[in-house]
């Protein structure tokens, strides 16, 4: 991913920005233009909930490049507290032991170097709680 | 008054104990178990740094503060580890917490002692009115060179400060600095470890600084020892504070509640900063506590607090330091370390 992106997406990699449909209520996380229940366009800004419980995992085995240091790492769908679902590595934790339904949290981490010379790209994982 | 109005402190969950790092370089591990009283030390993972902790450990002073980041005025993060050699750690931490755009930003550097220079600074700035609140934190992932000395203790954690005047939890009844020229512990442009001058990094350097702060801030405020409930000095090792404890007149009951050095390791700019929140955890209204800190080169920031009535209120909103020091734990063995900490060589 190129910086430029990297920094765009900076309100929901730090600090779980979401935009909440003023029409119907739903949430997106990432935050969209366009509601896709009632397509209205007009959002507000919430922050998402910082504890929540895995759903499902998957370990990766064989990473894109920039992750190849991390593997094996794992993979999990997380529903936070409020009902928003994310996608997001699972961090710190030993892969035998993931269970679906454990309790998690939120915490803010190094995502990937781009390389040696590059930035450092931060954003959030979730951890056992 | 000022003072402070939200902590917090965050601690790896890895850790190595002594004996695994002795057993590697054929070491005696009692000789650093009795000798300078440590037992194992915090490692961060790899996708950690200190950005990554100050940003963990001020969710945790936010959350004690009660108090909306728009408003804090200033963002300093005391590290000998910050992530750039050219790029602020405290923009990522500020973007990271919602206190941008409105906030003045700076890394401090002075070894051991930027935490507490950043926690001097943000005091001064809400004293003079400039400001509502400010943000200090000590934050380090220190390294030390394999088999080095410094390898048994060099660890990571962040304490986190928000400073203010209104709702205090606890009061800066003073500061007090001591600083001299003074080469023990340095580390040049390009150098990836940090050097010492061995024996002299004691008497002249580490004692002669805190016990000169020390005596200066108890002459300032009036104020003896045995008035004191805590006292907490920087932690190279466990041995240090507790002996300089003793010949400033500090009993062993004030100094062990701060004391996290012998199971969490020397976490440099987060050293006594973290051990004040392990006493703020427990503190209780009215208690009065002496921090003072140390950086090689050298010099010591001395603090006087006074607990309010607050503190009871915020000690359980957030995870409490020994807690976070004591659950959780992950073990290590050295090839892991190595690996976490890039130690090892690997092919281009
Ligand atoms: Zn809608």
């Amino acid at each position: 991913m190129p910086s430029p992106r990297y920094w765009r997406e900076i309100p929901q990699r730090y600090r779980l920005e979401a935009s909440k449909c003023k029409g119907c209520g739903k949430v997106f996380f990432p935050p969209r233009l366009v509601c896709s229940s009632c397509k209205s366009r007009e959002f507000e800004m919430v922050k998402l909930e910082r504890e929540g419980k895995l759903i499902t995992y998957t370990i990766i085995r064989v990473p894109p490049s920039q992750f190849t240091d991390q593997s094996p790492y794992a993979m999990g769908v997380v529903e936070l507290n409020g009902g928003v679902k994310i996608l997001s590595q699972i961090a710190d934790c030993n892969l035998d032991k993931l269970e679906i339904g454990q309790k998690l949290r939120i915490e803010f981490r190094k995502i990937y170097n781009e390389g040696e010379a590059g930035i450092i790209c931060y954003g959030y994982k979730c951890v056992p709680a | 008054m000022v003072g402070i109005i939200g902590y917090g402190a965050y601690i790896p969950r890895n850790r190595i104990k002594v004996e695994e790092i002795a057993k590697v370089w054929g070491t005696d591990a009692n000789s650093y178990r009795k000798g300078l009283f440590v037992e194992e030390k915090s490692v961060p993972s790899p996708d950690q740094d200190t950005i990554t902790m100050s940003v963990e450990a001020t969710h945790y002073a936010l959350k004690r503060s009660g108090i909306d980041p728009q408003k804090i005025g200033a963002v300093y993060v005391g590290s000998e580890s910050h992530p750039y050699a050219v790029k602020p750690s405290g923009t990522v931490l500020a973007e990271a917490i919602g206190a941008t755009p409105e906030i003045h930003c700076a890394d401090y550097e002075f070894a051991c002692k930027a935490g507490s220079e950043a926690m001097f600074v943000c005091l001064e700035l809400v004293r003079s009115g400039s400001m509502e609140y400010a943000l200090a934190v000590g934050a380090d992932t220190s390294q030390g060179a394999p088999g080095d000395a410094l390898e048994y203790t060099a660890a990571a954690g962040a304490a986190s400060f928000i400073m203010g005047k209104d709702n205090l939890l606890a009061e800066a009844v003073e500061t007090y600095s001591f600083m001299t020229d003074t080469p023990d512990f340095w580390r040049r442009e390009y150098q990836y470890y940090p050097r010492h001058a061995s024996r002299f990094t004691g008497e002249p350097a580490y004692f002669k600084h805190i016990i000169g702060a020390a005596k200066g801030i108890l002459k300032k405020v009036k104020l003896e020892p045995k008035d004191f409930k805590y006292a907490v000095f920087h932690q190279p090792n466990g041995k240090f504070p507790l002996k300089v404890g003793k010949l400033l007149g500090f009993k062993r009951e004030q100094l062990d509640t701060g004391l996290l050095c012998p199971w969490m390791g020397n976490t440099y700019s987060g050293s006594s900063p973290m051990g004040l929140t392990a006493i703020l955890d427990e503190a209780k209204p009215d208690d009065l506590i002496l921090m003072v800190s140390y950086g090689s080169g050298a010099g010591s920031d001395a603090f006087v607090w006074k607990v309010t009535s607050r503190i009871t209120e915020v000690q359980d909103k957030a995870p409490k330091t020994k807690e976070i020091l004591n659950n959780n734990k992950n073990y290590i063995e050295y090839g892991t370390y190595a690996k976490y900490r890039g130690k090892i060589r690997k092919a281009e």
